[in-house]
């Protein structure tokens, strides 16, 4: 009847404590070596911790929202498969595992499956209308407790009683309730009309949303932010990508505007090497880089995360769209390594076909500039003599103003409207000037 | 033969039916309504109304001969003498005086009153046969109010000296021994009545106690005042047999068969509708049991077929049929109504009378939780002032929120407080709100405000 203590693994990246987002197995639990027991957030990723060994879970070492040092107790596991093991064919113990690796539903909140055991209540809406009765207050004859008038009122007006909330003593309707119920309509859901909607629900700010608002706070805070939003023409390189994705599409994959906008940045920062570089404000010391480690803000299940597109400068527009590909589909799958997710030059934001006309994005501190990408539309253009029909997309631009000067911004800006209006521009190699 | 046409036709000229027709007219329906007999039907001609009177006669006869004895407050006569015609004369003189009124508000509203028996033809065409000649009616709309009358006891049809309530109030004499049948409100009304103007009178009642809608302790005052006015009271007791001849009913009870002389039986073990002869069959209106199934707009299983008062479903009292006269007049008139009443008193003129309203302690503990509060007359200084101080007032209010869901009251003059009660009810108050409402002193009412007191906080006399 061996039990053995595990303790918080070093994560990696010289990380000293973690928030334990969830656990994956509760109290009693059968695991095997290798099974995941629990994930646990840095600022940067969250990692799944495996079982170092197969057994009976004995002990939780904290409960979902807990900051962990590394090193520190986290779970208690009985080795010993005698009495209450036995009770399970040990092939059973397996199918015995409550993580929910095959229930991507389950996955998506980290704190929406019935699992650990010691957790804090799972947030749930409050019952809706919490103010409102939970029933119809009844009057001695089961019927919606009001005086005659009213009800005789309500009959003219058409109106249900059972779903009119009343305001008098102890619930009872008064001719104020009525009014109020054809200035504002139903309290209860039933039926038509407009219906107030009071719940309030709790989420508690944990794991990775909890660094994300750790980390937007103090960019904000810190950073000077302003903003450049340029309008770039994006017929020849939409026209362009339709001609490679035709030619190459089959083989190498379909290429997203994302590889040409990375490829432009890697020629602009050459120019304006200002804009790709790191600055320690505690330390009063801007890095430049020469390397293009490009961010790409990516929508998780958990919240926003930045995988890293590290040398993008080094790698063609196939080899930038598989690792694109590569580094979302390990961030929304939770399974991006802290290496994945560090060490970013410079941020790219772009939410699509959500992209709206205009953004302001936020500097992914200590990065000093982030490019946001809005949404491509057909604009009219004038040529001189006729408006044109023109794809068109916006660039939106914050730089830290700390250490980026706006003619520099400005100058970054119009060199990347430049090579993506031409795309041409983008593959000349080796050009010195 | 006479063809007439009208908006609303109403038959029966009885509480529902004058209420409804008049209401109607002067709402501007062209209304019609059609009596067999009397209008003012059972309540005012044989019902309500005369045993009334009756009562208060017999109390006041009652009174004299307390005051003959030992004397009352101080006040004593001599030998009180009873002429019961003139009591008679004087009780049809408040009837007349009722019907004039009722034949006085139909014409003042503009209905046209006709005599006869009504039939269907159809369900908008009514028959009248009158001794004038037959008269048919097409109306658009058609209210049934029809009534009730005695039920028959099976085995002792009423008629000679067996007598329904009818026919006990025209009596030409007190009888000088009465049974009565059934220890219902009816008979304990009648027979209390006839038992204080000289009858000896036995109450004869199968189930084993009286008033059985009503708890023991609500009764229990009644059955006092029964015992010290010489009624003798025999429940489970059943009747067997009569012998006209010899004035002998044959009873049977747990004990075995027994014998019982006596003059006059009243019978009175119930009312039923009269909802047959009218030619309804043809109409194939849905029935629930022998009443006319309505809906809560008093609408029959046929379009603009109304049925109001004692041929629907529910308890035979005049104000529940004026209730549902105004709303099918209302309704006939364009208007929305309804029937949506929370609740429907009832007062027993039973001594010491029994008002009630809304749920009874077991009715409303089985919605769930409640408090109960009484309070007693023998606290009330106006119940002292009068020399009565039988009874208490009781509240039932939901546990949770105090919402009041029952009076009961039995007690001198507590059929003066039940509208009140009523209002409570319907207006869906708490027994905070009886509470905080001033209720004049000196009077029985505050019996009722002192058991509110109870609920929301304290008495102040108990």
């Amino acid at each position: 009847m061996a039990e053995q203590t595990f303790k918080l693994p070093d994560i990696g990246e010289g990380i000293a404590e973690a928030e334990l987002a969830d656990w994956l197995v509760k109290v009693g639990d059968i695991v095997q070596e290798d099974d995941p027991i629990c994930e646990v957030t840095t600022d940067k990723a969250t990692v799944e911790i495996p079982a170092s060994v197969s057994g009976r879970v004995t002990w939780l070492g904290g409960k979902p929202g807990d900051v962990m040092a590394v090193g520190g107790d986290l779970i208690r596991i009985e080795t010993d498969s005698a009495a209450p093991v036995a009770e399970k064919p040990a092939e059973d113990a397996p199918k015995e595992d409550p993580r929910p690796e095959s229930e991507p539903a389950a996955k998506a909140g980290p704190k929406a499956d019935p699992k650990p055991e010691p957790k804090s209540e799972p947030s749930r809406p409050r019952p809706a209308r919490a103010d409102a009765p939970a029933a119809m207050v009844a009057n001695a004859a089961g019927r919606p407790l009001a005086a005659p008038s009213v009800r005789g009122k309500a009959r003219e007006m058409g109106i249900d009683l059972r779903r009119v909330r009343g305001t008098g003593p102890a619930g009872r309707i008064l001719h104020e309730d009525l009014e109020d119920f054809l200035a504002h309509g139903a309290i209860p859901a039933a039926g038509p009309g407009r219906v107030q909607r009071t719940a309030t629900e709790e989420i508690p700010v944990t794991g990775v949303r909890r660094a994300i608002s750790q980390k937007m706070q103090e960019a904000k805070r810190r950073v000077p932010h302003f903003s450049i939003i340029e309008e770039v023409e994006v017929e020849a390189l939409e026209d362009l990508r339709a001609a490679l994705n035709r030619q190459y599409g089959e083989k190498r994959g379909k290429l997203t505007l994302l590889p040409f906008i990375l490829r432009a940045l890697s020629e602009a920062v050459q120019d304006h090497p200002e804009v790709n570089a790191h600055f320690d404000d505690d330390a009063g010391i801007v890095t430049r880089h020469a390397a293009l480690h490009a961010g790409i803000a990516t929508q998780t299940d958990q919240g926003l995360m930045v995988p890293v597109v590290r040398h993008a400068e080094a790698m063609s527009l196939w080899e930038q769209a598989a690792e694109i590909r590569r580094l979302s589909e390990a961030a929304r799958s939770r399974r991006a390594s802290p290496k994945d997710l560090t060490g970013s030059t410079i941020t790219i934001t772009s939410l699509g076909p959500l992209g709206a006309l205009a953004t302001t994005p936020i500097i992914n501190r200590p990065e000093v500039a982030i490019v946001g990408i809005n949404k491509m539309v057909v604009r009219p253009v004038w040529n001189g003599m006729a408006f044109m029909p023109k794809r068109m997309m916006n660039l939106s631009c914050s730089f830290d103003h700390r250490v980026v000067d706006g003619w520099v911004a400005a100058e970054f800006v119009a060199t990347m409207k430049r090579l993506i209006e031409v795309p041409a521009m983008l593959f000349l190699e080796g050009h010195d000037d | 033969m006479t063809e007439l046409r009208t908006s609303l036709l109403v038959i029966g000229g009885g509480p529902g039916g004058y209420v409804c027709a008049s209401r109607a007219a002067r709402l501007g329906v062209d209304t019609m309504l059609v009596e067999l007999d009397r209008l003012g039907g059972t309540c005012l001609n044989v019902g309500c109304i005369p045993s009334k009177a009756l009562i208060h006669a017999a109390d006041l006869f009652a009174t004299a001969q307390a005051q003959a004895g030992d004397g009352v407050c101080g006040i004593s006569v001599s030998a009180p003498v009873l002429d019961f015609n003139a009591t008679r004369a004087w009780m049809d003189g408040v009837t007349a005086n009722l019907r004039g009124g009722v034949a006085s508000l139909l014409k003042r509203s503009g209905v046209k009153t006709l005599q006869g028996r009504a039939r269907f033809l159809d369900g908008k065409t009514v028959e009248i046969a009158a001794d004038t000649g037959d008269t048919v009616v097409r109306a658009d709309n058609i209210v049934i109010a029809t009534g009730s009358r005695p039920a028959d006891l099976p085995g002792l049809p009423t008629g000679g000296n067996i007598l329904d309530s009818t026919a006990a109030l025209a009596l030409e004499d007190v009888p000088e021994r009465l049974a009565v049948i059934g220890a219902g409100y009816i008979g304990l009304e009648l027979g209390t009545a006839f038992a204080k103007l000289g009858a000896r009178v036995t109450l004869i009642e199968a189930a084993d106690g009286i008033l059985p809608q009503y708890d023991d302790k609500l009764t229990r005052p009644v059955r006092r005042r029964l015992s010290d006015l010489g009624l003798d009271l025999k429940t489970g007791t059943r009747v067997t047999g009569w012998d006209d001849a010899t004035g002998t009913l044959s009873l049977t009870d747990a004990e075995g068969d027994s014998t019982l002389a006596v003059d006059k039986v009243l019978v009175t073990v119930g009312r039923a509708p009269n909802t047959f002869g009218l030619g309804l069959e043809e109409l194939q209106l849905r029935m629930d049991g022998p009443f006319i199934q309505v809906d809560d707009r008093c609408q029959s299983s046929m379009r603009g077929v109304f049925a109001i008062g004692d041929v629907t479903p529910g308890p035979m009292l005049a104000h529940r049929a004026m209730a549902q006269a105004e709303i099918v007049a209302d309704i006939v008139a364009g208007h929305a109504a309804a029937w949506d009443k929370t609740a429907i008193p009832a007062v027993c003129f039973t001594d010491p009378e029994i008002a009630t309203v809304g749920l009874s302690p077991p009715e409303a503990e089985a919605q769930g939780a409640v408090e109960t509060r009484e309070f007693s007359f023998r606290a009330n200084g106006r119940a002292l002032t009068l020399d009565d101080t039988e009874g208490f007032v009781r509240i039932v209010a939901r546990a949770s929120d105090h919402v009041v869901l029952g009076i009961q009251a039995t007690g001198p003059g507590v059929s003066e407080l039940v509208a009140g009660f009523t209002q409570a009810i319907e207006a869906g108050l708490r027994a905070e709100d009886i509470a905080a409402t001033i209720h004049p002193h000196p009077t029985l009412s505050e019996a009722v405000q002192e058991a509110a007191l109870g609920l929301a906080s304290m008495p102040n006399h108990g």
